[in-house]
């Protein structure tokens, strides 16, 4: 079986997988990292949003043998890390507004959420209304407005 | 954190405010002591759970069934006889723990139980952990999570068990240190004796276990005293949730549970005749099984990935379903047949004749259906999310042909349910799978499917007829017509057993009495009849987030803005004047002046507002439409925009907010989940199954459709019961957003959702039933 190297979370793993396996079933199926979640495998829920060399990409539409040895791979286990910190900002945000409910949808809308103030700022600017309309996570319990509270208030802290 | 104390027991005051558990005196109230190495106590319900409120009719209306005794207490009711037997344990680490007979499946309910144990114990909320008991088949039918009724069922029993056990504590540590248990003060967990003496609850735990199962009375707090319940807080499992760590049933380990997914059929239930490759398909790349089962094909692997590749290559030979020949329009010219009739004749008054129809709606929630089954030849052990796992445990057992008792049914962490998990079709099919395997099975049904087997909301009409005259509403009429809502999860055998104690009269349905103890109106418009009509089609239905009162609610209160409007008065100032309940009258005047009723707003532009009460709760809503055709137009990459709600405000009375935060989050995703049912999701039925297959279809509300501005109010507690909350702020929400379309478009919208005779999609195929898929996710990053 093909065996596909790559950096997850700071570590650099090997895995044996076929090469059309989708990222997502490597992760959480061999892998056992479960934070990345199944809500469509098709690229629309947004659920399994993950981050390849720091921006936002959906797991489930990847196979494995599309990831280089030298690419990060960071799931919502690996962010806080990136900041050096026990949470990321983001996180800290989520959880200062009370974001979740059933929380499914809540790793995949915090990687997103980080990517996207990213972006804005790399363009020298804060999030508006259209930054946050254009999210495309789903979240069936519908606690969307609490999103964009902690969309903008983790930002300030980033 | 907040800080929980307790002064010096004052004098009894046991007969303090008797009956009136309203009134400020400190109720006493009655466990058990049960037989244990540490400290548990055991709660007992007793029938004063049930509400014997009597709702204020005011003349021309008499009161209907749901006012004087609503769904909520029918299982608050038959919950009464076995509540006993959920405990409270105290542990030598200080903290206390409680197994809730009760699903979580994102509703707060596991928070809101341990503020209960918090405040009773005088203990701190991370001191409290709360898990989801198995199915306990002797709870009978208090093991059902529906009808926003847990708060209502659990709310006295908890907080009696957590009183009780601190009660013991307290007289343990005044036995070991010769004092009075009056001089004695607890706070944080701990006891204290003046500057003198003090002792952790931990440290005391085994001391004050009962070597026999015995009954022990204490008081429960007055709400005055309250520290924790009735104030915001967070959620007890946020940190687990935004760091990933949060288990769901998809994310469990169980050894040698292996990946597995279903091919499905083309049509709704269909069954499988043959299937030409079943060999090929088991010497795929990670492929260890492929059984047929009773709806499908089943192929277990090492990679939900391959599980798609290999149900994917099955060459399978298709069975008809249960209603091929059904599509929308087929089961909608049955529902018209079958309304029944009104009775008023409009004699001497002028009416208003109406009718608005419903489509199909999914109830799926986010996660995908899941199960774990392990199944031996002498014993099962199942994982799932469900809300009726006795219910569950039985079924199942049945189906293996196995005792009961055999089968181990676990309650894991649901990823939402709104309705999906009263239901265990996907456990059972997971036991199924794993009996024909011999092996154990990680079932996870596809998103696809779970749009197109899942479970549905029903399609339904409903008819309103009002008469008025010389300034009076003298007859409300409402005829329901729904396609069948499968209530055979549990709630009908609950009804069986309490139907000598309902006010329905009469050998009503299943459905007939859920409907007649959930419906009525708030407005006293003379002669009021609501009947339910069922057509029997083979769907897979469901309730989703309540089961009838969003669309006979949206299509009442757009007809009282008609009536308004016909007997020229403004719709705050015609609801105000017909409410019954100083509740409804409280929260509308709130949400009006909150809300800037009649405000100017742009052509094209309008407010709502609407009112709903149900499970003791009382909501108003109001909202703002934006049809503009700059708004209406707007694009989206595979998605729906249409109109836009811009502002939306939500004022609730939920009797006693035990968690206003909680509250709060309820009321937002009713929120969304009405703009979804009145603007954007529901299914198209063709040819004997829904069209629709990815969220990318099933346009449940998205960032771009959600309100920019929402305001929740929660209303200043009116009494010391909380009112149910998970499904309260649909309907008025609803409403309220059908109000507001009529009014910017001048327009009555008579079919919902809005968009429904719009195909915004190509569907994706039936066949094979579960898409592939992408492999361009890269191209994507962003």
């Amino acid at each position: 079986m093909p065996s596909h190297t790559f950096k997850l979370n700071g570590e650099q793993i090997t895995v044996e997988a076929e090469d059309d396996v989708r990222l997502l079933w490597v992760l959480r199926d061999l892998l056992g990292v479960t934070g990345p979640k199944y809500g469509c495998g098709l690229g629309v829920c947004q659920a399994c949003t993950s981050h390849i060399n720091g921006k936002a990409f959906n797991p489930c539409s990847v196979p494995v043998s599309k990831i280089a040895p030298d690419d990060e791979v960071t799931t919502i286990e690996g962010l806080p890390a990136t900041v050096g910190k026990d949470l990321h900002p983001m996180q800290e945000a989520w959880l200062d507004l009370d974001v979740a409910q059933c929380g499914y949808c809540q790793p995949g809308q915090i990687m997103t959420a980080v990517a996207k103030v990213r972006r804005a700022a790399e363009d020298g600017r804060d999030i508006t209304d259209a930054d946050l309309d254009e999210i495309r996570n789903i979240c069936r319990c519908g606690t969307y407005t609490r999103i964009r509270e902690a969309i903008r208030a983790g930002a300030k802290n980033m | 954190m907040a800080e929980q104390s307790r002064s010096p027991r004052e004098p009894v005051e046991e007969a303090a405010q008797p009956g009136s558990p309203g009134g400020p005196g400190r109720r006493r109230v009655l466990a058990y002591l049960l037989a244990a190495p540490t400290l548990a106590v055991g709660a007992r319900l007793g029938l004063d759970a049930v509400g014997g409120e009597s709702a204020e009719a005011a003349v021309p209306s008499l009161p209907q069934p749901e006012e004087l005794f609503d769904l909520g207490d029918m299982q608050t009711l038959a919950a009464a006889p076995t509540s006993g037997l959920i405990s409270v344990q105290v542990h030598a680490d200080g903290t206390a723990s409680f197994a809730v007979p009760r699903a979580e499946v994102g509703q707060g309910m596991t928070t809101a139980v341990a503020m209960m144990i918090a405040e009773e114990m005088d203990l701190p909320l991370a001191k409290v952990r709360v898990s989801l008991a198995d199915a306990r088949p002797e709870l009978l039918m208090n093991q059902l999570t529906g009808g926003s009724n847990s708060m209502r069922s659990i709310y006295l029993p908890v907080r009696s068990a957590a009183a009780v056990a601190r009660q013991r504590l307290v007289a343990t540590a005044a036995q070991q240190w010769g004092v009075p248990e009056s001089e004695l003060t607890t706070r944080d967990g701990v006891i204290t004796h003046g500057a003198a003496k003090s002792a952790t609850y931990g440290s005391l735990a085994e001391a004050a276990a009962s070597a026999r199962t015995v009954t022990a009375s204490a008081h429960l707090k007055s709400a005055s005293d309250f520290t924790i319940l009735g104030t915001p807080q967070n959620r007890i499992d946020a940190r687990d949730i935004v760091t990933g760590r949060k288990k769901f049933g998809m994310d469990l380990h169980v050894s040698d549970a292996k990946p597995t997914m279903v091919r499905r059929p083309p049509t709704v239930n269909g069954t499988v005749v043959s299937v030409a490759n079943a060999d090929a398909v088991r010497n795929m790349p990670g492929i260890t099984d492929v059984a047929t089962v009773e709806h499908g094909v089943a192929v277990r692997g090492e990679t939900f990935g391959q599980c798609i590749d290999a149900l994917r290559a099955l060459e399978v030979t298709w069975g008809p379903g249960t209603v091929d020949k059904e599509s929308d329009d087929t089961v909608l010219a049955k529902l018209r047949a079958a309304a029944l009739p009104m009775v008023v004749p409009p004699l001497l008054t002028k009416k208003i004749d109406a009718e608005f129809s419903f489509a199909f709606a999914s109830n799926s929630p986010l996660e995908p259906d899941n199960a774990i089954a392990d199944v031996r030849s002498d014993r099962a052990e199942i994982w799932a999310s469900l809300k009726v796992p006795i219910v569950a445990q039985r079924d199942i057992a049945d189906r293996l042909g196995l005792p009961q008792t055999a089968v181990t049914v676990h309650v894991v962490e649901g990823g939402g349910s709104f309705g999906r998990h009263l239901f265990h079709d996907v456990a059972a099919e997971a036991a199924e799978i794993s009996q024909k395997m011999g092996k154990p099975v990680k079932l996870s049904w596809s998103r696809t499917d779970n749009f197109r087997q899942g479970r549905t909301h029903p399609m339904c009409v409903s008819r309103v007829r009002a008469t008025y005259a010389l300034g009076n509403v003298v007859s409300y009429e409402q005829r329901h017509t729904s396609s069948q809502t499968d209530f055979g999860h549990g709630l009908g055998e609950m009804i069986t057993s309490t139907a000598a104690k309902l006010p329905v009269a009469g050998n009503l349905t299943f459905a007939e009495t859920i409907f007649q103890l959930t419906q009525s109106t708030p407005y006293n418009f003379g002669v009021t009849t609501q009947l339910l009509n069922e057509v029997p089609l083979k769907f897979n239905t469901g309730s989703m987030r309540n089961i009838y009162s969003p669309n006979v609610a949206c299509a009442r209160e757009l007809v009282v803005d008609q009536l308004a409007a016909k007997m020229r008065k403004d719709p705050v100032a015609f609801r105000r004047e017909f409410l019954k309940e100083e509740r409804l009258r409280a929260v509308l005047d709130k949400a009006a002046e909150a809300g800037e009723w009649g405000r100017a707003l742009p052509a094209g532009v309008a407010q709502g507002i609407a009112l709903h009460t149900e499970y003791r709760g009382a909501v108003a809503s109001l909202v703002e439409i934006d049809c503009r055709p700059e708004t209406v137009n707007r694009k989206v990459r595979d998605g729906v925009t249409g109109p836009r709600v811009t502002r939306a405000l939500m004022v609730v009375d939920a009797g006693f907010a035990i968690n206003p935060r909680g509250l709060e989050a309820q009321m937002m995703g009713g929120m969304n989940d009405a703009l979804a049912m009145a603007l954007t999701s529901s299914l198209h039925i063709k040819d004997g199954i829904p069209l629709e297959g990815s969220w990318d279809e099933y346009f449940y509300t998205r960032q771009w459709n959600t309100p920019p501005h929402l305001r929740v109010i929660v209303m200043p507690s009116t009494g010391d019961k909380p009112s149910g909350a998970g499904e309260l702020g649909v309907a008025p929400a609803f409403a309220a957003i059908a109000c507001a379309y009529a009014r910017a478009t001048g327009t009555l919208p008579t079919s919902f959702p809005i968009n429904h005779a719009t195909l915004s999609f190509d569907p994706l195929p039936l066949e094979p039933s579960t898409p592939q898929s992408p492999t361009d996710g890269l191209d994507r990053a962003f």
